[in-house]
């Protein structure tokens, strides 16, 4: 039987999400130069609808599962495992999202294909498949070469354009029995964001706080400077985890994603994680004592300092320039 | 209520890391180690549901250098038992340290209890090859859940209901039954603070238990061609000098873009 690449789709509350689209963009290029078909996989009741958006793949298979509503872990992982009996993958792209945490190892487990986290970069280098993998919050590289090309990868939100797997063609869709997965993890409901004081997805620029401000009594410090540009404060996780701001506050994977104008980040170290959610923005100005801070890579300027010495200074300098005028 | 928690040492990324000479892992003379951060959050969700419904937190971490004074803080903060196992595990990944944990943990019955809760945390900076909690789930064919930040616990009806991050702030709620693996984003408090003497007092009543495990064949799976710090992309413009010139060019940047 011909194998295939199989990308798994993400859909949340009926949309499909843009690792969906990043996937297919790059499960297409690789399709090409292995010369095998790439399949989008649809899970679950309710989703089938979406296929016509996965044009990018050569066939769309909807795995047709009850338990696929809002689904965990296992349940995904049991759905794929019966698919690849029926139709036999080498290589499996799947998110690297909250969503999926956790399907990529129990499949691996199941199907004894090795699993690969934390992939940023996909490319083919004499018909072999090398991932490129960022750890230690994005401070170091790992490249990986999957013996026989045979894995199931975990991509990271973000990495590549979601553009080239965006396609108006309408593929072929197969719907393909996978069973009543019994899981023993039961979905109840959703629970909206908390609707914040501000939302931060709309402001033009945001001052983002991290570890760098050190305590919930230098906050002020920030929120003179967002006065100052009139803006908003937001963080990444390690001061909201601390309880400082509330949830709302929150920039990255669990958090939001924003593209504002000016992104002031202050004592941010540039984790994956919080990039995730801040890399659109027009412009970055970053502020860190670690030069070799990964922030710095997606910032169009960088300061390396102590936010809490320049902070102050600029608030300052930005109240004089306004008198000034 | 049985908690087993999980721990684990890895590399402090406040400091600079170095790749080691084979060019496929990382340079170990001078690298700090450090409680990984989840974790951290998976002891302290542990201690809350210690002091809510009663029982024992169990800590079990592999041998590493640092990993005693976690342990002993550990202990300080309120678990009851500290568990290391002996051995050389640099390289170790998720799916064997969980082979290792889950054969541990079924040969020690009263260890694996009908209410066990096994919390760890969600990921870790160096989960190459999958993150610990559903690979230990699996081994030990209990439900597993992650990126959670919230749990409660109905003891009479042997159930947890979770909250789970999905994005923008978006949660879920789901029902797990009891014995599970709980992969832990956050504590639902930050995670405590415990002086120093009292970390130095528990050094001196309470033991840390080392128990030797057989060690496998290989400690990770994956092939790593090689590793290597990422080239700094050459994007920020670095503004250099006294911290008023800085504030200085950085409302110039600013004005000429009319966001000053």
């Amino acid at each position: 039987m011909k194998t295939g690449i199989l990308v798994i789709a993400e859909q949340l509350r009926g949309k499909l999400t843009d690792t969906t689209f990043e996937m297919l963009g790059i499960g297409r290029e690789i399709a090409t130069v292995l010369e095998l078909p790439l399949h989008a996989v649809l899970l679950g009741k309710g989703s089938a609808s979406l296929f016509s958006q996965l044009g990018a793949a050569d066939s769309v298979f909807v795995l047709d599962g009850a338990s696929l509503e809002m689904p965990t872990a296992d349940a995904i992982a049991a759905s794929i495992t019966n698919l690849l009996n029926k139709k036999p993958a080498t290589l499996i792209l799947i998110p690297g999202t909250n969503i999926f945490l956790g399907v990529g190892p129990i499949l691996s487990g199941r199907t004894e294909m090795p699993f690969v986290n934390f992939c940023k970069d996909l490319q083919i280098k004499d018909h072999a498949a090398i991932l490129t993998c960022q750890l230690f919050g994005g401070k170091i590289f790992a490249d990986i070469r999957l013996p026989e090309n045979r894995g199931i990868v975990s991509i990271y939100p973000g990495s590549f354009s979601p553009e080239p797997g965006r396609s108006g063609r309408v593929p072929p869709v197969e719907t393909i029995e996978v069973g009543r997965e019994e899981t023993k993890v039961t979905f109840k409901r959703f629970i909206e964001p908390e609707a914040g004081d501000v939302n931060i997805t709309q402001q033009d620029v945001l001052v983002a706080v991290g570890r760098g401000i050190q305590s919930q009594d230098n906050l002020h410090l920030a929120e003179e400077l967002a006065t100052a540009l009139g803006g908003a404060v937001c963080a990444s996780r390690p001061v909201i985890d601390q309880g400082w701001l509330p949830l709302s506050r929150q920039v990255g994977k669990s958090g939001m994603i924003v593209k504002p104008k000016l992104y002031l980040a202050l004592g941010i170290s540039g984790a994956p994680e919080h990039t995730e959610g801040m890399k659109g923005a027009q412009l970055i100005i970053s502020i860190n004592t670690d030069p070799k801070a990964p922030i710095f890579n997606v910032s169009h300027y960088g300061v390396c300092q102590d936010v809490l010495e320049i902070l102050p200074l600029l608030t300052e300098e930005l109240k004089t320039q306004k008198v000034r005028g | 209520m049985n908690i087993i928690t999980c721990l684990k040492m890895v590399p402090d990324v406040v400091e600079e890391l170095e790749v080691g000479p084979d060019g496929k892992s990382l340079d170990t003379q001078w690298l700090r180690l450090r409680l990984s951060e989840p974790d951290e959050h998976a002891l302290e969700q542990s201690l809350l549901l210690k002091e809510k419904h009663g029982g024992k937190v169990t800590v079990l971490a592999f041998e590493a250098p640092e990993l005693e004074e976690a342990l002993f803080t550990a202990l300080a903060k309120g678990a009851d038992r500290a568990i290391k196992f002996t051995g050389d595990f640099s390289g170790l990944g998720g799916p064997v340290a969980a082979q290792i944990l889950s054969s541990f943990l079924r040969s020690n019955p009263q260890l694996l209890t009908a209410d066990t809760l096994i919390l760890t945390g969600s990921q870790a900076i160096d989960d190459l090859e999958g993150e610990l909690s559903p690979c230990l789930a699996e081994k030990l064919g209990f439900p597993f859940i992650g990126v959670v930040t919230g749990i409660e616990f109905d003891p009479e009806r042997k159930k947890a209901v979770v909250l789970k991050e999905f994005a923008g702030g978006l949660r879920g709620e789901f029902e797990v039954p009891i014995p599970a693996v709980l992969g832990i984003q956050a504590a639902e408090k930050p995670p405590r603070y415990v002086p120093v003497a009292k970390v130095r007092s528990a050094m001196k009543s309470m033991k840390i238990e080392p128990r030797e495990v057989p060690r496998p064949d290989s400690l990770g799976r994956l092939p790593v061609e090689q590793l290597y710090k990422p080239e700094v992309a050459g994007m920020a413009e670095m503004i250099e000098g006294s911290p008023s010139e800085i504030a200085g060019r950085l409302v110039e940047i600013l004005s000429k873009r009319a966001l000053a």
